[in-house]
């Protein structure tokens, strides 16, 4: 009687779970089984009522059904999976070209990648960076750099003035008097920073960057600017790029030179960048001149140096191809957002 | 400074083409900045014989034949009214390039290229032409200036090119001058680099002149001799002032002068061919005939020869006759000592007036000339002198007055001649280049360049020519031998005697760096703008009267208004960004920069500023204030520290969007909304934010970086969902709740809400409270115990309570 009776649940169980497609309902219909009024759990209680010596053989009997039913449902709790998994995949497909959502990286000023990698360069060759103030005054400005008050070179330079005596730096050249008398030779530094000349027009601007250069050590030569410049040249411009001096003319340099890289546009054929000459001046430099040493308390006879001076704006827009100077101070989105480190 | 290789030529004899001498002169330092091709628009035109000249009828028009020689007899039509049998003309043939001119024959309105015509039905094979079609001035060519045909000479031959006949061939090196080679500024100086740098022999302009002897004397009196060290007057009569002849008219011509007259003309020649200004006085006018140089006094007055008057000041050293001024030094002469047509004495001048004091006076009364920038540049005494010699010996050449023996140099103790005696050492010479350049080449240099060399072992002993007072030491040398043995000589080596350094960014610098990554990475760009901007960007963010922003530093010399006024905040800079993005339809962006303000000490200005850094950040687009909190947040949890925000004003903020930012009890900036006020009187259609912090006080509350071990028991969290007082704020909570209880290590706000359920005026907050366990576990009972002292702190501090 009992078997009839298990026979017809397995049959009902059999049906029931037929077209079964969700966990859930599984779950419910397990629960209708199994829960604490649920068929095999009444038929486990109606234990109770049987007598104790058919106990062993009916317990037999039910623990086997239990046993079946489990496993159908755990079997069938795989396969429902399975359904539900390939749904969900249906489901859950997505367009993988609909925008995606990102935390934007911000840029920097093309000056401040330009002061970056030119003190990643000279830092590797022992370079030190020293800041100094903006606002400069006749000594260190002029007269320390060898040029006293009736020197025609300071008409190379409309500089802005405060007072008599105070005046915005038009150089960043009047920081290498603040080193030199403070720090002894060996000297090797690096002092990029915002010069002022009165000058305002398509290729100037009244405010722009400076990157000076000096080293003062025994026995430095017109040989060591040029190695030095060649290997910044190659590591800014590219390996092929040579450098050329010239002669030139800055009070604080003796002899003077202007430095010219051959052009990286077009390897020194001759394009639209290097006005078809072939190169392109990126910078000054020179020998640092004996007063100037002097005046800092620094033996020529026992020290020489030399001292270069580029600008920022110069390189960056050599660099990136920028052909308006002006854009760098504009602050445009458009034209900032570019800049990626 | 402009010079024509004709010119040069006079003094060097120039083997090499133009084009090759502009790059040997680029090679030793002189940048020829243009050259500059004389009729380089002409060709084809050639000389041509009027055989033939018949008239047109009913016409001005004749028609010709003429005689081109190898070019053959061609037809042409002429208009001009000079033509006719016999003439020799320029002829442009078919093909060639001549100046168009508009119907008054006078003015050029481009270039064209003749064809073949035909005029009233005659067929034109060629076009006979004026001076202006050929670009020649009456300075370059005798009479071609004549509005008609330009007549050549009969000795010319038919059919041969016309351009060196008319100085077309000609080439002019416009090249720029270093400051220290101010005796390069004139075709003499740049002839003695031409004839160094092909190593010819410089051919002197002669200077020797013969004099008569004069009983009229001439005083000169020098009262500033150190305003002017050197002054030279010489007395020249029986003047007859006349033009000039052909070929001076066309030097001047070619460096962009007029001729005047034969006086006038000498000392212009005289200044472009050595860089010596000179000056010559209608001696009847000057009274006493008596020169006195001295400083002007106080509120007397001159008028120069452009008849412009000055009140001059005693820092205007003028010239003056016996009783009053004559000439502005240096600058221009005085209208009442001008040489007229009827001069017939006149009084030449050659001095030498320091470079400053010329400077000065010119741009204290805005008069320039030419001879006020030689003076600027700087002249040498060696070619003062020579000047004067040069000028007599053009006087006399030209014929245009009788040189007398009336002569007088005033030295003074502030002259000297330049020349110089010096020895320098070859082995420095070399150390200093870096390179071993032969004895002798170093020597034939030097001596290319005019100077006196002997060289005895290591030691040159050198006479220095008098008018290179830029020479000073051996490094001048070194330059005078490297820039003509050739750069190229130079070759890099790696500094090989210098002491190892470390270099790099100092720990100030990298935390720079650092904080503009953190920036970058929080989406912001960099933005650099200038340090000064107007007094009126002060008044755009109503900036009080009071306030630390109006004591700033003002340009003496600005370039205008805007950029008067070394700033003392980023905030106008940054506004003026934001306002220019939004102007040019940039509706978002998020910016910031880092730059100094100028701070004074005291005002005026007597020692330097405080140079200060600022960080300014500005926000703009569909942002919010939290949007701008989270730069400064993300700013606090790269310098592992926290900031405090409190309520706070600004005169150019949102009252209600405005707050300070501090940090260790010290207020190191502000952060806030644009006052809708300004931002609707700047029509700006987008939210603005701005936010400017101290950077050295910012940078001083980076705590370094410390690791801490983990802790040994699991943190716990508990949620309390509180309901405040509508004015009372996040920040008060949270510090109520971290300062009641010392395990608290994190409050964070995750709701809040306002409405009916809270009750008027109430809000309900609520926050995560995470309590980190030292020593022992935190177990719930003591968990719920320290929720109980925070409880009891809320409620008792802020009126706070459970929900």
């Amino acid at each position: 009687m009992i078997e009839e009776k298990i026979e017809e649940l397995k049959k009902r169980i059999d049906e029931v779970t037929k077209d079964i497609k969700s966990s859930k309902s599984l779950a419910e219909l397990k629960m209708a089984f199994f829960g604490k009024q649920g068929e095999i759990s009444e038929l486990m209680k109606g234990m109770r009522d049987v007598p104790k010596e058919k106990r062993p053989e009916v317990g037999k009997i039910i623990n086997a059904l239990r046993d079946w039913a489990n496993e159908k449902f755990d079997a069938l709790a795989e396969s429902v999976k399975k359904i539900e998994l390939e749904e969900l995949y249906k489901t859950e497909k997505i367009d993988v070209t609909l925008p995606g959502r990102k935390l934007p990286y911000g840029a920097y000023h093309p000056n401040t990648l330009v002061i970056r990698e030119l003190v990643d360069i000279f830092s590797g060759m022992g370079f030190e960076v020293f800041e100094g103030p903006e606002i400069e005054n006749d000594y260190y400005n002029f007269t320390a750099l060898n040029t006293p008050k009736d020197h025609p070179a300071r008409d190379m330079q409309d500089t802005f003035y405060i007072t008599e005596d105070l005046l915005l730096r038009t150089q960043t050249s009047a920081g290498q008097i603040r080193v030199m008398e403070n720090k002894k030779p060996p000297i090797k530094i690096l002092s990029p920073g915002k010069v002022y000349r009165s000058d305002d027009d398509a290729t100037h601007s009244p405010m722009f960057g400076q990157m000076e250069g000096l080293v003062v050590d025994r026995g430095i030569t017109l040989c060591d600017l040029k190695g030095m410049l060649d290997e910044f040249a190659r590591k800014i411009f590219g390996s092929s790029v040579k450098t050329r001096l010239r002669p030139s003319y800055f009070p604080f340099t003796e002899p003077s030179v202007e430095v010219d890289v051959s052009c990286f546009e077009c390897g020194g054929k001759g394009c639209r960048l290097c006005k078809g000459t072939g190169w392109i001046e990126v910078l000054g430099a020179g020998m640092v001149n004996r007063r100037v040493l002097e005046g800092c308390g620094i033996d020529p006879d026992e020290y020489t140096g030399f001292a270069f001076g580029m600008g920022i704006e110069r390189i960056a827009m050599l660099k990136y191809g920028i052909n308006n100077m002006k854009m760098l101070f504009e602050g445009d989105v458009r034209f900032l957002k570019q800049f990626k480190d | 400074m402009k010079a024509p290789l004709s010119w040069l030529k006079d003094y060097v004899d120039i083997d090499v083409t133009a084009e090759e001498l502009q790059k040997k002169l680029f090679g030793c330092g002189f940048e020829v900045e243009e050259l500059i091709q004389v009729g380089k628009d002409i060709s084809g035109v050639v000389v041509g014989e009027v055989t033939e000249c018949l008239p047109v009828e009913g016409t001005h028009l004749h028609v010709c034949k003429v005689d081109c020689g190898k070019h053959g007899v061609l037809q042409i039509c002429c208009g001009a009214d000079n033509v006719k049998t016999g003439i020799k003309a320029p002829v442009a043939l078919i093909g060639a390039t001549v100046y168009a001119t508009a119907k008054d024959h006078v003015t050029v309105e481009g270039v064209m290229t003749i064809k073949k015509g035909k005029l009233r039905g005659i067929e034109s094979y060629g076009m006979l032409c004026s001076g202006v079609e050929l670009g020649v001035s009456g300075d370059m060519f005798e009479g071609a200036d004549y509005n008609g045909l330009l007549l050549l000479p009969s000795t010319t031959k038919n059919g041969e090119d016309v351009k060196p006949i008319l100085g077309l061939d000609d080439y002019i090196f416009d090249i720029s001058i270093t400051a220290n080679r101010p005796d390069c500024q004139s075709i003499l100086g740049i002839a003695r680099e031409v004839a160094a740098v092909l190593g010819k022999p410089i051919k002197l302009p002669d200077c020797t002149y013969a004099s008569v002897h004069s009983d009229d004397g001439v005083k000169v009196t020098d009262l500033a001799p150190d305003l002017c060290p050197r002054y030279i007057a010489h007395y020249v009569k029986d003047i007859s002032i006349a033009p000039s002849p052909m070929w001076m008219k066309r030097r001047l011509a070619l460096c962009g002068l007029r001729s005047i007259n034969n006086v006038v003309d000498i000392t212009n020649f005289v200044l472009l061919e050595m860089g010596q200004p000179m000056h010559a006085f209608d001696l009847d006018t000057l009274s006493g005939r008596e020169i006195v140089i001295r400083r002007a006094k106080d509120g007397e007055q001159i008028t120069t020869l452009d008849d412009k008057t000055f009140d001059l000041t005693h820092e205007n050293l003028v010239i003056c006759d016996g009783d009053k001024p004559a000439a502005l030094a240096g600058i221009m002469g005085g209208l009442n000592s001008e040489i007229e047509a009827h001069t017939k004495e006149l009084l030449f001048e050659a001095a030498k007036f320091a470079r400053d004091s010329v400077r000065k006076t010119a741009r204290a009364l805005g008069q320039h000339s030419d001879s006020s920038a030689a003076f600027e540049k700087g002249v040498n005494e060696y070619t003062t002198s020579l000047a004067m010699d040069r000028a007599l010996h053009l006087i006399e050449e030209l014929g245009c007055g009788t040189v007398t023996d009336v002569h007088c140099d005033v030295k003074t103790e502030y002259s000297h001649d330049g020349a110089k005696k010096m020895s320098v050492s070859i082995s420095k010479i070399n150390e200093l280049l870096g390179i071993t350049v032969p004895t002798q080449t170093m020597c034939d240099i030097l001596k290319r360049l005019d100077f006196g060399v002997d060289a005895n072992g290591d030691t040159l002993t050198l006479d220095v020519p008098a008018y290179r007072e830029d020479i000073d030491g051996y490094p001048d040398i070194a330059e005078e031998i490297i820039r003509m043995y050739g750069y190229e000589h130079i070759h890099g080596t790696f500094m090989p005697t210098a002491a190892v350094t470390n270099g790099g960014f100092n720990d100030e610098q990298k935390a720079e760096n650092d904080l503009k990554r953190a920036l970058v990475e929080q989406a912001m760009y960099e933005i650099s703008t200038y340090s000064f901007y107007s007094e009126k960007d002060l008044d755009m963010l109503k900036i009080p009267a009071d306030a630390p922003e109006r004591r700033f530093i003002k340009i003496k010399n600005p370039i205008g208004e805007d950029l008067s006024v070394m700033r003392t905040t980023l905030a106008p800079s940054m506004l003026h960004t934001i306002v220019r993005n939004l102007r040019r339809g940039n509706m978002e962006g998020r910016l910031f920069e880092i730059a100094k303000v100028y701070l004074p000490r005291q005002l005026p200005l007597a020692d330097f500023p405080d140079e200060k850094k600022r960080l300014c950040i500005g926000l703009f687009g569909t942002c919010d204030f939290y949007d701008l909190k989270g730069v400064t947040e993300a700013i606090a949890d790269r310098l592992r520290t926290t900031f405090e925000y409190v309520p706070s004003s600004r005169s150019f903020l949102h009252p209600g969007v405005c707050a300070d930012i501090v940090c260790g009890g010290k207020v190191i900036g502000y952060a806030g909304r644009l006052d809708p006020a300004i931002s609707n009187k700047l029509a700006l259609e987008r939210k603005v934010f701005v936010a400017e912090l101290d950077y050295d006080a910012l940078m001083s509350c980076a705590h370094p970086f410390k690791y801490k071990p983990l802790p040994k028991f699991a943190e716990v969290t508990r949620d309390l969902a509180l309901v405040a007082d509508m004015d009372v704020t996040c920040g008060q909570i949270e510090k109520a709740i971290s300062g009641a209880c010392k395990y608290v290590t994190d409050v964070k706000l995750f709701d809040i809400y306002v409405g009916a359920q809270v009750g008027a005026n109430k809000k309900s907050m609520a926050f995560t409270v995470t309590f980190t366990p030292g020593d022992e576990p935190i177990t719930p009972e003591k968990c719920d115990s320290y929720i109980k002292k925070i409880l009891s702190n809320l409620s008792h501090n802020l009126n706070v309570t459970l929900r």
